[in-house]
């Protein structure tokens, strides 16, 4: 059944090369760890985006409760963590994924660092890999007001100041991320805007770039 | 001996493969699909009964009484405004009528159409219903008004849930 429906769509629209293109290539002896173990490392970068996917779709699934609004962000996050069903799940995924996913991106970074992956003709894709990182800081930074907790609320106070550090344009920098004078409504709804389609439409274009990158050149060879 | 199906070394990778794949899909889907369809399977609320006006005060003619009842809509809490048709039918039994049209939910208004001085009529799509509330055969609406839930106490009409009939 889904053969025959496979080779309708394919017998008109020819969809086996593109397919073929992206997934269908040979993995290398080298990072193959049913070759060597050790080549478990080179499963970093896949597994920091496969928690990325996973952050996407609990993060939609988030935002069906979630409003971002003072009076309410609170009552809707204890309420679908606490009345809906799977809530505490639902919340958990994206919470410890949000810290998983810095620490298996920290050890992809080491990977390549050490195998020495970003070395010409490289280069680039490491610096969309830093742009990358820095992103995903960005979502945990504007992340972690939204739940509107006293810890939430503090933690981004603290940010902001170390903002304020930055020469020059350290107090415009502040207002802008704030939204106003003092870390309040204005401040919730721009870094809900932030978090939720600013930030992830920048991660997709740079994933997106990363694997482009990484298909054409071909992973590394071994040490 | 019979000759065995011989299930090969690539079917058996694929389809343990699929299987182990579509697993954790599942287990992965699984929490978010129930969170979002909570809303389907969540008890209905249940609505108590409200004080609305005094039994003496019930005529023959239909009035519009507004009344507040709690509404809990999630994680908000508010008093909303609920309103009934209220009447003593020919039996001299109390009627309460929900003012909600049957057609697509517009509010329905009794003799407001000088045409028809003795129906409720809906001004959206010119819905009419007699006065026991039945829908006028050839209008939009396909069912009688709904009717609220009532109990009399101390000469106090008390008013609950509006059910279909």
């Amino acid at each position: 059944m889904l053969n025959k429906i496979y080779d309708w769509v394919d017998e008109r629209l020819d969809i086996t090369p593109m397919w073929r293109d992206i997934a269908d290539h040979e993995v290398p002896e080298h990072v193959n760890p049913a070759h060597h173990f050790s080549a478990f490392v080179y499963c970093f970068g896949g597994l920091t985006f496969f928690i990325t996917v996973i952050q996407i779709l609990s993060g939609m699934f988030l935002t069906m409760y979630y409003v971002p609004d003072i009076v309410n962000a609170w009552e809707s996050v204890y309420y679908l963590q606490n009345e809906v069903a799977f809530g505490q799940i639902v919340r958990g995924m994206h919470h410890w994924g949000a810290s998983l996913v810095i620490v298996m991106m920290f050890l992809h970074t080491l990977r390549v660092f050490f195998t020495g992956s970003y070395k010409k003709p490289r280069e680039l894709n490491w610096v969309v890999g830093v742009l990358i990182f820095f992103v995903m800081l960005g979502l945990g930074f504007t992340g972690y007001l939204l739940p509107w907790d006293m810890k939430a609320l503090f933690a981004t106070k603290v940010g902001l100041e170390i903002a304020v550090t930055i020469p020059v344009v350290g107090e415009w920098a502040k207002t802008l991320l704030a939204g106003g004078e003092i870390i309040g409504a204005q401040t919730l709804a721009r870094f809900f805007a932030i978090h939720v389609f600013f930030l992830p439409a920048a991660l997709l274009g740079l994933l997106g770039a990363h694997f482009i990158m990484i298909r054409k050149q071909g992973i590394s060879g071994p040490l | 001996m019979a000759k065995k199906k011989e299930v090969t070394r690539r079917q058996f990778l694929n389809y343990s493969l699929t299987g182990v794949g579509g697993f954790m899909a599942a287990g992965m889907l699984m929490p978010m699909v129930r969170f979002a369809i909570d809303p389907l399977l969540k008890e209905k609320s249940k609505q108590d009964f409200v004080p609305v006006m005094e039994t003496s005060e019930i005529t023959n003619q239909p009035v519009r009484k507004e009344f507040k009842i709690d509404q809990v809509d999630g994680w908000y809490e508010s008093e909303v405004t609920q309103s009934a048709w209220v009447y003593k039918d020919e039996k001299d039994e109390i009627v309460a009528l929900s003012p909600v049209c049957k057609h697509l939910g517009c509010t329905v208004d009794w003799a407001s159409n000088p045409a028809y001085p003795d129906q409720f009529f809906c001004p959206c799509h010119a819905g009419r219903y007699t006065k026991d509330g039945v829908n006028v055969p050839g209008t939009p609406p396909l069912a009688p008004l709904d009717v609220y839930n009532k109990k009399v106490e101390n000469g106090k009409l008390y008013l609950g849930k509006p059910e279909p009939r």
